[in-house]
């Protein structure tokens, strides 16, 4: 049909789609495990996931079972992690409360970093007043800091973990919503989003259908980050009395009714801190290292 | 100082080969490169991307990375810089050997003003003092002809025109008196206005200086225009060397043949739409050289070329070339570009125009968000007053530097920017300005094909959903039929079935833009807007991506909007010509009425600044002077007056020139009367300002 023009002797051909990303998987592996920092962080964090499921039927008692005979013992080869006051299994306690803690953390981070996504993607694609709007919403909710404005909206509609997921998904978004709106920028700059345009596609096929798939990795990194600040923010909640109540097996609770007992006990603040500030670092290394493997990839070094 | 060519070379580069070690084995960039530069010389070394040019500049001033392996002697002033310790560099880096790279915003502190990062260098280089330097630095900065040096030094570089910055960054490369100036692609991305009074600057400079210079560059013309020598570089080798008046009259290498011959000129008119391009593609840098490289795509490969790698063969003195059958090499311009293909069917004759454009005005603030709210921001005039049309099957070009809002009127045409006034009509009948109310046949009809080939396509996307969605979105296929639709399309644009299911990535430059194009014909179009196709393109690709458009209108009675810069590509594919200064129109018509004089003094200016490979049509050289022309502070009248060679007086301030058409549909907006114009035009080319 076009004789003339000739069809060049192209590249060899490269490995077909899905092999490129079964690629991209390999050198995200190989980078893991290069990497210690990422290695301790993905595995603290496989602790805890395993902690979330089968907790409660590993932990040698129930959360709230009484052992009037043996109250604050320090731990010992019946109770290992010691008991409170009312004689409860502290160790068993602790794993019975990854599941809660770690599911509100979960839901409030894929609450805060979706709304997040969405304003920050609308405000780039659609500028003007838009994007005013929302970006000054944003700031308004980013003046305040993030456990007061948490706290606030919890002392108005009451102490629930639906509303501490709400409440805490609020305080992220500004902060995601910045983010994404970073890169969705560059995003709607690009040329295959105005020949989208051009094509007459729909503002919202736009969005999650062109610019979307182009920001996973970073909305990944900030989803892992947002992770870690979000099991500090729950606990945080929890410690003051606005998340679960008692007696719940929460974390940030657990810390709270281990304070009078303090110089007796330490191991009851001990050992709900050590699950805390496990799970914060193990996501925060993984983060690290995500957001690293993105540099490169910028630099066009791997994948 | 006179030019002292001859005597001790400068720079003597033997047998320099460079490997890369990459994950995926060694990738061999430069393989057996050997150059003499003597003082006050310019060695212009040419080549397209991957040819290895740019390796070579890092490699003669021994500043490659530590992935690279190299081989061989480079030797500066008759000592080896190969496998010198790094503190010994440092004492020659700057001081000896300078170079000057493309971007010279990353060159640039941009928190220091550019006064006082060439007074750093003096310090620290020459242990001038801190008086002393300051002058020297004036001194410089004039030397680059800088206007004004002392204000210049006060500024931070992003206060500076990219024109401005370049000149800095020579003036900091000059600042020790170099014995080696190495030049990568220094004028790349600027306009041609501004390329040429840089290009004017390097050749002073070298009458000036015993300094020798390496000018690496992918342009032709420059090399003409500027080099003593020219080296041609394919695939990490030196395909011809010699004197380039010997080269470019009678190259005895046919890739320097192929190469000249691809080339759109702007010194003739086209005798056919297409352009004798290079088939084929590079070789694996990866592969052992074992043959000819060039074999694959040369037109005279014999037996032995593919089975036996060629020797260094003198054609005449000072002239060599890495080919068996150099004897038999045709000069250039008698290989026969093919010939269209015959158009299926016939051109409607329709008088109505396709596409036009009626007293578009694109208007916006500067600044966004609240500023601009509030009304505070400047006002920048894009597009003021433009009204064009097309007629079915012919080609429009729009040409103009960056700021002349060529690009804006083909967004506003695809409706991906709104115009503040002025309409926009098919086939008579106003279109609604957003794409998303415009009706779905009118969105089928105008497409789009844009510039940058690395961000045209989704890069999430493979190349089988990017051409097939405009296909569904226009309910043209469903989705049993859509994968081979796709790839008849991709055939059309000469690519093979199987790219549909990779990405973007995993394609070249041109293979990524052919997809862009099969994209834009997808729903046979009327009307596509080009924007800049070819620009970010090798010439090489250039010329089959304009082959490419060519075959297809002929075939398909598509007509283009195409927007461009470079004057050439404009001569050799446009029907008609717009030229565009500072969102006004100055001059219109016929393409060949527009390349002949009399001309609008800034089409002349314009003409007179592309580096070709002759003497254009309009003798001496006529230089832009004056700042940049900022759209945001519009001059009164003319909007050319500041900076116009011709000026008549105080008319051209006060009243903006109507445009005056002939009778041939040529029209020229100046206060100069045609008449005068050509008398001038022909007569007395060089006004001495």
């Amino acid at each position: 049909m076009f004789a003339p023009l000739g069809v060049p002797a192209e590249l060899a051909p490269g490995p077909g789609a899905r092999a490129a990303i079964w690629r991209g998987a390999e050198v995200a592996w190989a980078l893991l495990l290069g990497s210690p920092a990422a290695m301790v962080g993905a595995l603290l964090l496989v602790i805890h996931l395993g902690l979330a499921v089968f907790g409660p039927a590993l932990a040698p008692y129930h959360f709230a079972q009484f052992n009037i005979l043996h109250t604050l013992e320090t731990p010992s080869r019946d109770f290992l992690g010691g008991t409170d006051q009312f004689g409860r299994d502290q160790l068993s306690r602790v794993m019975w409360g990854a599941r809660s803690t770690l599911l509100l953390a979960t839901a409030s981070t894929l609450l805060g970093v979706g709304l997040g996504v969405v304003v920050g993607m609308v405000g780039a694609f659609y500028r003007g007043f838009v994007d005013e709007l929302l970006m000054r919403i944003m700031d308004a909710l980013m003046a305040l800091p993030a456990l007061l404005l948490a706290m606030l909206l919890l002392t108005t509609v009451g102490a629930n973990p639906v509303y501490v997921a709400l409440g805490i998904g609020v305080v992220f978004m500004p902060r995601s919503a910045r983010v994404v709106r970073g890169i969705a920028l560059s995003l709607a700059a690009a040329e295959f989003i105005d020949a989208a345009r051009a094509r007459g596609e729909r503002g919202l096929y736009i969005i999650f259908a062109e610019m979307l798939p182009n920001a996973w990795a970073p909305i990944i990194v900030e989803l892992t980050i947002r992770f870690a600040y979000a099991i500090l923010l729950a606990t945080s909640l929890g410690f003051l009395g606005l998340g679960a109540q008692p007696p719940a097996p929460d974390w940030g609770l657990m810390i709270n009714e281990a304070l009078p007992f303090l110089a007796q006990a330490p191991w009851l603040a001990i050992l709900p801190a050590a699950a805390i500030s496990s799970s914060v670092v193990g996501a925060n290394l993984l983060g690290d290292a995500l957001s690293d493997l993105l540099a490169l990839r910028r630099r066009g070094e791997t994948l | 100082m006179t030019r002292a060519p001859g005597g001790e070379p400068v720079l003597a580069v033997r047998d320099l080969r460079v490997t890369y070690r990459t994950g995926a084995g060694p990738v061999r960039a430069v393989k057996g490169v050997s150059l003499v530069l003597p003082p006050g010389r310019v060695l212009g070394l040419v080549g397209e991307s991957g040819s290895g040019k740019s390796t070579v500049a890092l490699a003669v001033m021994a500043a490659l990375e530590s992935e690279a392996e190299v081989t061989g002697e480079v030797r500066f002033r008759g000592e080896n810089l190969i496998g010198k310790p790094e503190r010994e560099l440092r004492r020659l880096w700057g001081r000896r050997l300078a170079m000057v790279f493309q971007d010279p915003t990353s060159t640039l502190n941009p928190v220091l003003t550019v006064g006082d990062q060439l007074v750093e260098v003096l310090v620290e280089h020459e242990g001038r003092g801190p008086a002393e330097a300051r002058a020297r630095m004036l001194e410089l900065f004039a030397a680059v002809q800088l206007p004004n040096p002392a204000e210049i030094a006060r500024r931070y570089p992003h206060q500076l025109s990219g024109g401005q910055q370049q000149r800095v960054s020579i003036a900091t490369a000059l600042a020790c008196k170099p014995a080696l100036l190495v030049l990568d692609e220094p004028t790349t991305g600027l306009d041609v206005t501004t390329e040429a009074r840089i290009l004017d600057l390097v050749d002073s400079l070298r009458q000036r200086t015993a300094a020798g210079i390496l000018y690496i560059t992918h342009n032709l013309g420059v090399i003409a225009r500027l080099a003593d020598e020219v080296a041609v570089m394919y695939a990490g080798e030196i395909a011809e060397q010699g004197p380039v008046g010997a080269v470019f009259a009678r190259p005895r290498h046919p890739y320097t043949v192929a190469l000249l011959d691809c080339l759109p000129r702007i010194d003739r008119p086209p005798a056919t739409r297409l352009l004798p391009a290079i088939e084929g593609t590079l070789p694996d840098p990866r592969a052992e050289v074992c043959a000819c490289q060039f074999a694959p795509r040369c037109a005279l490969a014999q037996e032995r070329c593919r089975g036996e790698h060629p020797g260094w063969f003198e054609t005449a003195p000072g002239q060599g070339a890495r080919c068996f059958y150099w004897e038999r090499v045709p000069p250039p311009g008698t290989v026969r570009a093919p010939a269209l293909a015959k158009p299926r069917g016939r051109a409607s004759t329709r008088p109505v125009p396709l596409l036009e454009v009626v007293d578009l005005v694109h208007h916006y603030r500067q600044a966004g968000g609240l500023t601009a709210m509030l009304g505070r921001a400047p006002i920048v005039r894009a597009v003021d007053r433009v009204s064009l049309g097309v007629v079915p099957a012919e080609t429009l070009a729009v040409v103009g530097e960056s700021g002349s809002g060529k690009t804006t009127i083909a967004r506003c045409v695809t409706g991906v920017l709104q115009p503040t006034a002025g309409e926009i009509k098919v086939d008579g009948r106003p279109v609604p300005r957003r794409p998303a109310a415009r009706p779905r046949k009118l969105r089928r009809r105008l497409q789009i094909v844009f510039q940058n080939p690395d961000l045209t396509l989704n890069p999430r996307r493979t190349i089988l959903e990017a051409v097939a969605r405009p296909l569904r979105l226009f309910g043209l296929v469903d989705r049993r039929t859509r994968r081979s639709a796709a790839a008849r399309l991709l055939e059309a644009v000469g690519l093979e079935p199987r790219y549909l299911d990779l990405f973007p990535a995993q394609l070249s430059g041109g293979q990524r833009q052919r997809v862009a194009i099969a994209r834009a014909f997808a729903c046979r179009p009327d009307l596509v807007v080009c924007d800049e196709p070819t620009s970010a393109l090798d010439v090489s690709v250039q010329a089959t991506v304009l082959n490419l458009l060519a075959s297809l209108q002929a075939r398909e009675h598509t007509s283009y909007l195409f927007i461009s810069h470079d004057l050439s590509v404009v001569r050799h594919i446009a029907n008609r010509v717009v030229v565009l200064y500072l969102g006004r129109i100055c001059e219109a018509g016929p393409t060949e009425e527009v390349f002949a004089p009399p001309w609008h003094p800034y089409t002349e200016v314009l003409l007179s600044a592309v580096p070709s490979l002759s003497a254009t049509s309009v003798t001496g050289t006529i230089r832009l002077e004056g700042p940049a022309p900022n759209p945001a502070v519009l001059p009164s009248g003319c909007p050319f007056h500041p900076r116009c060679p011709r000026k008549l007086g105080p008319i051209c301030e006060r009243e903006m020139p109507p445009l005056v058409t002939t009778d041939r549909g040529h029209a020229i907006a100046c206060h100069i009367p045609r008449a005068d114009l050509l008398r001038l035009q022909t007569a007395a080319p060089v006004p001495v300002s």
